[in-house]
């Protein structure tokens, strides 16, 4: 299968030829530098290539969001990312952005606008919902997994309220969905949220991702699906304790949908 | 007679003195909280206060507690409408004064209230068993020691005293109807007592059955009035503070923390940023940040405090305290309204010894402002409950009356962190990485390092 070549291009690069993307990607800091997050990101510029819609990332220019330092208690580190990146995205007049963690799209979306920066925010579950639905990326239906299970993240979830899209794209793929007991608003935290990502657990019985991987495994899928860089870290970190990795993966929605993306030219 | 009515009139009284005293100082109380102004977008408001408190929408998240509930919360309401005429008899020493005048529909509304009676003596029962036979879990955390679980059961316990009163006062005077009907008026035939009376006290005296019907009438009073005094002691607040607090809870998303203006002013000035009027600083900036006393966190946070009722739905969920973290959600809430009542009975004390020392002089009275006992919430709540949140809003989404557990969580942990530069150890490298380079990592690389990967 030859690929044609996808080049990544930054927003200082776009200025310079005056172009003005139609998204940005906010990549976060799991999607640049952690190994399974990194092949998120991959994955969404390759659907977004596949669908035509130009993009950019800010590259070195982008920091943190500040959403950990904010829920560990330092808002004064919170503020000052923040007001960097709103800086960085005034510049270039950014509008649209994308994001692959639903802690970055929180951040931007909720906690920018009264610190003066206001953007129409999206996670990439609700641009490849989008995409589908316009058509732009078609999906074919050949060796879907015969069922999964999804996890919601709490910030897709029951912070911002979506539930429906992910599962309008798992009903697109056609494949089966099982449910966790602990689902939509009753959600189960993978353990990562509000800094815990960066620290050990305080003592306790067991670890909230052993607890979450546990309820997974029982749906008696193959896999369980996520959207969060996190998540997808605690919930393999989960798979690895129990010795599952070679019968129970752990995707992002946005593989699923590559993995089956139906391009014209092949 | 007129003794009847003379001490119905000192009992009322002194009931009414002393509860509009203790539900003032509740307000008072939650006073203590930081100022604040919640307002704005009325029409969500109302529609808060008329689902949520009214409507108990979110209690149907389990459906069999929420109509057991429901049937104890109707029966109160409708027997509000009895306690209008239990008040005119008592002080004009007549019976039954508006079965007279409204007829069927009084017969209608004393029916509804039998039949509802009927149904909250099943719902009180069942309350009864699930707490203290079934031992639901959530009743039965660390937090719910002896006190709050015999609040519980006294309440249930006077629920179902009250509930043997009506029936046992209106089964009398169905039988009495039939004796005396000058003084004992035709309720019309009521759907349990019609019934019941006959069935267990047709052949009681006349005088048997007068003292049944008065001890069932005064212990209905007396079980309404003890509830009414008791309330502002109990985690039952709720029945009324369900509804301000409905009204009351934030509009913002749910994932967007409060701003705090002092730090964004300062921020703006460190990077040269122009200030903007929304977020100017107003009156003498804050040099404490975050929440480390019940002063420090919002009115609103103190008013939710007084509003749970500790049914431990938040602690059921929250995965912290679910893999068994000392966390819990709902300690939290009791923690705070713990100290605040500790706070307040201090204050009123008037002692000089919790006035703070750098305040205290000859003509300083005791008051919020310079109270200081050496104490905190963190004397009742410890770093590692605060630390173990993950902030996945759970707690807030479980609360059937809108409490928000998590932001006096954040606030505790800004107190911990910006003003003591304390809490978890291994945060310091990702608030170093973060300041040094940006990324909650310390990585050499380049931020778009990874888009190499995209061309292979």
């Amino acid at each position: 299968m030859e690929q044609e070549k996808i080049q990544v291009r930054t927003m200082s690069q776009m200025a310079t030829e005056g172009k003005m993307p139609e998204y940005l990607f906010w990549v976060g800091c799991a999607g640049s530098y952690d190994a399974r997050a990194q092949k998120v990101s991959v994955t969404l510029c390759k659907i977004l290539n596949a669908a035509g819609i130009e993009f950019a990332i800010l590259g070195d220019e982008e920091v943190c969001t500040g959403d950990p330092a904010r829920r560990a208690g330092n808002e004064f580190l919170f503020q000052m990312l923040a007001h960097q990146n709103i800086g960085t995205l005034s510049q270039y007049g950014i509008t649209k952005i994308v994001a692959t963690c639903p802690h970055c799209f929180n951040t931007l979306k909720n906690e920018y606008p009264v610190l003066g920066g206001h953007y129409e925010v999206i996670h990439h579950t609700q641009l490849i919902d989008q995409l589908l639905k316009e058509g732009k990326i078609k999906l074919k239906n050949d060796d879907t997994p015969s069922s999964v299970t999804y996890h919601d993240s709490c910030y897709m979830g029951r912070v911002n309220g979506i539930y429906e899209v992910p599962r309008n794209v798992l009903a697109a793929l056609q494949v089966e969905l099982k449910e966790m007991p602990r689902h939509a608003s009753n959600g189960l935290c993978c353990g990562a949220g509000g800094a815990q990502m960066f620290k050990e657990d305080e003592p306790g019985d067991k670890r909230i991702n052993t607890e979450r991987i546990e309820e997974a495994l029982k749906t008696g899928t193959k896999a369980v699906v996520a959207n969060c860089p996190f998540c997808l870290t605690m919930l393999s970190d989960g798979v690895k304790e129990k010795d599952k990795q070679n019968d129970f993966m752990v995707y992002d929605l946005s593989e699923l949908v590559l993995q089956h993306l139906d391009t014209p030219d092949h | 007679m007129y003794i009847a009515i003379v001490l119905f009139a000192i009992i009322t009284f002194i009931v009414f003195y002393k509860a509009g005293n203790q539900f003032y100082r509740v307000y008072q109380n939650i006073r203590l909280g930081k100022p604040e102004k919640i307002g704005g977008d009325s029409a969500k408001r109302w529609r808060n206060v008329l689902l949520i408190a009214f409507g108990q929408q979110k209690m149907f998240k389990k459906p069999i507690p929420a109509f057991l509930h429901l049937f104890i919360y109707t029966a109160f309401l409708l027997t509000q409408i009895e306690l209008l005429e239990i008040l005119v008899d008592g002080f004009f020493g007549v019976h039954r004064f508006f079965a007279q005048y409204l007829g069927g529909f009084y017969t209608f509304i004393i029916g509804m209230i039998e039949v509802l009676s009927a149904l909250a003596l099943v719902a009180t029962i069942s309350f009864l068993v699930r707490r203290n036979i079934l031992k639901v879990k959530r009743f039965w955390k660390a937090e719910m020691t002896t006190w709050p679980r015999l609040d519980a059961n006294i309440i249930l316990l006077a629920e179902l005293t009250l509930i043997f009163a009506i029936l046992a006062m209106n089964s009398a005077d169905s039988v009495l109807q039939g004796i005396d009907p000058e003084h004992y008026h035709s309720t019309g035939k009521l759907p349990i007592s019609s019934w019941l009376g006959p069935a267990l006290m047709s052949s009681w005296s006349h005088d048997w059955l007068a003292w049944v019907e008065r001890i069932g009438w005064w212990l209905h009073v007396l079980v309404v009035y003890g509830f009414i005094v008791y309330l502002p002691y109990s985690k039952h607040l709720h029945i009324f503070l369900a509804f301000p607090n409905s009204w009351f809870s934030r509009l913002r998303p749910r994932g967007q923390m409060s701003n705090m203006p002092e730090i964004t002013h300062e921020v703006r000035s460190m990077l040269g940023i122009p200030q903007d009027e929304i977020l100017a600083v107003s009156g003498e900036a804050s040099t404490e940040f975050g929440a480390k006393d019940i002063g420090q966190l919002s009115w609103k946070n103190l008013l939710d405090a007084y509003t749970c009722t500790e049914c431990g739905r938040c602690t059921a969920v929250c995965p912290a305290n679910l893999t068994g973290k000392k966390l819990s959600p709902r300690k939290i809430l009791m923690d705070i309204r713990d100290r605040t009542e500790e706070v307040s009975a201090k204050l009123h004390s008037g002692d000089k010894k919790y006035i703070s020392k750098e305040k205290l002089n000859e003509n300083v009275i005791l008051d919020a402002s310079n109270f200081d006992d050496g104490r905190s919430l963190f004397d009742l709540i410890a770093p590692e409950e605060i630390f173990a949140c993950t902030a996945c809003n759970a707690c807030v989404e479980a609360c059937p009356v809108l409490i928000d557990p998590l932001e006096p969580i954040l606030q505790m942990r800004r107190y911990q962190i910006l003003m003591e530069s304390k809490g978890p150890a291994d945060w310091v490298p990702m608030f170093n990485a973060l300041e040094s380079g940006g990324a909650v990592w310390q990585v050499p690389d380049s931020r778009s390092h990874w888009t190499e990967l995209v061309e292979k």
